[in-house]
């Protein structure tokens, strides 16, 4: 068993591109779930909108690739009016149905064979469309260390990402803590007390609706830009749990839950695969009980397993305060 | 029962009723709310039919009424928390039918509810504090300039530590409001109302749930909210409370106003007998068909 390979994989993933994008999605499920008890199921949706925004309009119309990451906010505010004007007027499940419906519906429009054209159906867009992004690099040389190792691309997207991730984590904390954030926490409380008080509940939804939308377009654009393509597969609706797994074992409703979520979950899911890969390759487990091949399942076996426990035990997360969880059962 | 004590504003609010003879629907000198024709129909059940009433500026007015006569209904019709079949009301001479609740209130006409809307992960002052009106930070892009709303945010802070100690919670400030007791989430639920500066309180209930200890203190408050100009409409069940601290009463029977008066004769009052008891409570049995 080689253990410095197997922690220097894992940390590698915990510090890598997965962890920015899944933190950044889960950043936005965050102010939707965490702070205003909205219901997002289809972050999935807006990861694909502003994947696919940046994606079509760099390969397909030549559009520069900072009008494009721009149409994609754009793109994604749309997707948040689309969402909320019909549903946030009415109780919250609503809002679950129809974006999870939405993030399917965008899905396979995405993978249809007659948008094949513009979207390159189930195959999605492959081309150098981050050329005008990696750019800028100032690394040429990439980054070598024993530990850690990234091309220089690599090390440009994670910078870029990481630095993303703490802006977007430093806007949440402002905004939590002024009375614009009161008004959100309020209503994930009880909608109609805020009303009661002369707020615009619904008004206030939206903004909290858009603004977790647009953090997820650019979970997207990261997702687009570090694998240089765009797949309609990458964004089901696992993508979206994964998310919410992310949030919830971090924290929710805590500024940091999802940074630390996204970094423990990814370093833990490579970590067991590549504990399980070697354990096979050197005949610690039997080949009738697990062969190389079923790795990526059982990894995922033992991380969800893991999560159950995390519920039962440290039903909070990470950052949470167990004793303010326990305060949701309404006396 | 406690003494009644003579203040210039209650003495103010009998002398401006003592003429108004006690008929369900009478016109009032200065009403506050006019109510015409507000109609409210569940499927087949008409949970609302009121056909006029008036609710005095000053006062302090019950609406009382067995259940299901409609009170929290009307009370949810009036405040935007629902939308009648059909009725007008105004508020200060103003419209109001048609309008969102969060404007309803902005206009300064706010409302508890019969099951506390404490909300419980937001500390108690929190909760105070989001009840102020005209809050510069709740703009999305001010939130981000703290320096923009923070000598606001003291202000308002002041003002809810004021209001708190007046109701005894200031010891409870930066407790969660789900750590506060049944009786103190209702005071709570007061104090932010007031916060909103309101001209009419309406208390859904403000009893209901509340150990005996706190009962006087709660009567002393809302008797003190007319002392400080504004006029409470309540719906409550406790007699002994509404004849206490009511100036006037009307009664709602089977979503209809039946009778209306000051308190100790509209108690007397045959029709409020009947719509509580039912209308053949002293006959013999035999003589029913």
């Amino acid at each position: 068993m080689d253990w410095v390979f197997i922690l220097q994989q894992a940390i590698s993933a915990g510090i890598g591109v997965n962890a920015i994008i899944f933190a950044l999605a889960a950043i936005g499920l965050n102010m939707h779930f965490g702070y205003t008890g909205l219901l997002n199921f289809g972050q999935a949706g807006f990861l694909a909108v502003g994947a696919y925004t940046v994606a079509v309009l760099v390969v397909n119309f030549e559009v520069s690739i900072w009008l494009a990451f721009l149409a994609g906010v754009g793109a994604s505010i749309l997707l948040a009016l689309l969402l909320g004007i019909p549903t946030l007027r009415l109780r919250a499940d609503y809002l679950a149905i129809v974006t999870i419906a939405t993030a399917e519906i965008i899905r396979q429009v995405a993978r249809s064979v007659s948008l094949r054209e513009y979207f390159g159906g189930s195959d999605g867009i492959t081309g150098k469309f981050g050329a005008d992004f990696f750019a800028l690099n100032p690394f040429p040389n990439g980054l070598e260390l024993a530990f850690l190792r990234y091309t220089p691309n690599d090390l440009w997207v994670v910078i870029v990402g990481w630095a993303l991730v703490v802006i977007f984590v430093f806007l949440t904390y402002l905004m939590m803590r002024s009375p614009w954030g009161r008004v959100i926490k309020a209503i994930r409380e009880d909608e109609e007390a805020v009303r009661s008080l002369g707020k615009n509940v619904y008004f206030y939804k939206m903004q909290s609706l858009i603004l977790g939308g647009v953090v997820g377009s650019f979970a997207g654009f990261v997702y687009a830009i570090s694998r240089q393509s765009v797949q309609p597969d990458n964004y089901s609706t696992a993508l979206t749990f994964f998310a919410y797994a992310v949030l919830i074992l971090g924290g929710a409703a805590r500024v940091l839950g999802p940074v630390a979520g996204s970094i423990i979950f990814w370093f833990l899911l490579v970590f067991v695969e590549q504990v399980l890969r070697q354990a096979v390759a050197n005949d610690l487990i039997p080949n009738w009980l697990m062969s190389p091949n079923q790795v990526g399942q059982v990894r995922f076996m033992l991380v969800g397993l893991g999560l159950m426990l995390l519920m039962i035990y440290r039903p909070q997360g990470i950052f949470g305060d167990r004793k303010e969880l326990a305060l949701d059962a309404r006396a | 029962m406690q003494e009644l004590k003579s203040t210039p504003k209650r003495d103010a609010a009998l002398a401006a009723l003592a003429s108004v003879p006690s008929i369900p629907g009478i016109k009032k000198p200065d009403p506050i709310i006019i109510a015409d024709n507000v109609v409210r129909r569940f499927g087949g059940l008409t949970a609302v039919d009121v056909e006029h009433v008036e609710i005095q500026r000053g006062t302090i007015t019950a609406l009382i009424g067995p259940n299901g006569a409609g009170k929290t209904t009307f009370f949810n019709l009036l405040t935007g928390f629902d939308k009648p079949n059909s009725g007008n009301w105004t508020f200060n001479g103003k419209a109001l039918a048609g309008i969102a609740p969060h404007k309803v209130a902005r206009l300064g006409m706010v409302r508890t509810f019969q099951l506390t809307k404490a909300l419980f992960r937001l500390s108690v002052m929190d909760n105070m504090r989001l009840g102020a009106k005209n809050q510069v930070g709740e703009g999305i892009l001010r939130a981000l300039l703290p320096f923009s709303w923070r000598s606001q945010e003291e202000r308002i802070t002041q003002r809810a530590t004021e209001l708190l100690t007046r109701f005894k919670l200031d010891s409870k400030a930066d407790d969660f409001a789900a750590a506060l007791s049944g009786g103190q989430r209702k005071l709570l639920e007061m104090a932010r109302a007031l916060m909103v500066d309101p001209e009419l309180v309406m208390l859904d209930e403000p009893m209901a749930g509340v150990n005996p200890a706190l009962t006087q203190s709660l009567l002393g408050h809302i008797k003190d909210l007319r002392e400080q100009g504004m006029t409470v409409l309540f719906v409550e069940h406790d007699m002994d409370m509404v004849r206490d601290i009511s100036d006037w009463v009307i009664v709602m029977a089977q979503g209809k106003v039946v009778a209306e008066g000051p308190p100790d004769s509209v108690m007397s009052n045959p029709a409020v007998i009947d719509a509580y008891l039912g209308a053949h409570h002293d006959q013999p049995l035999d003589e029913q068909e």
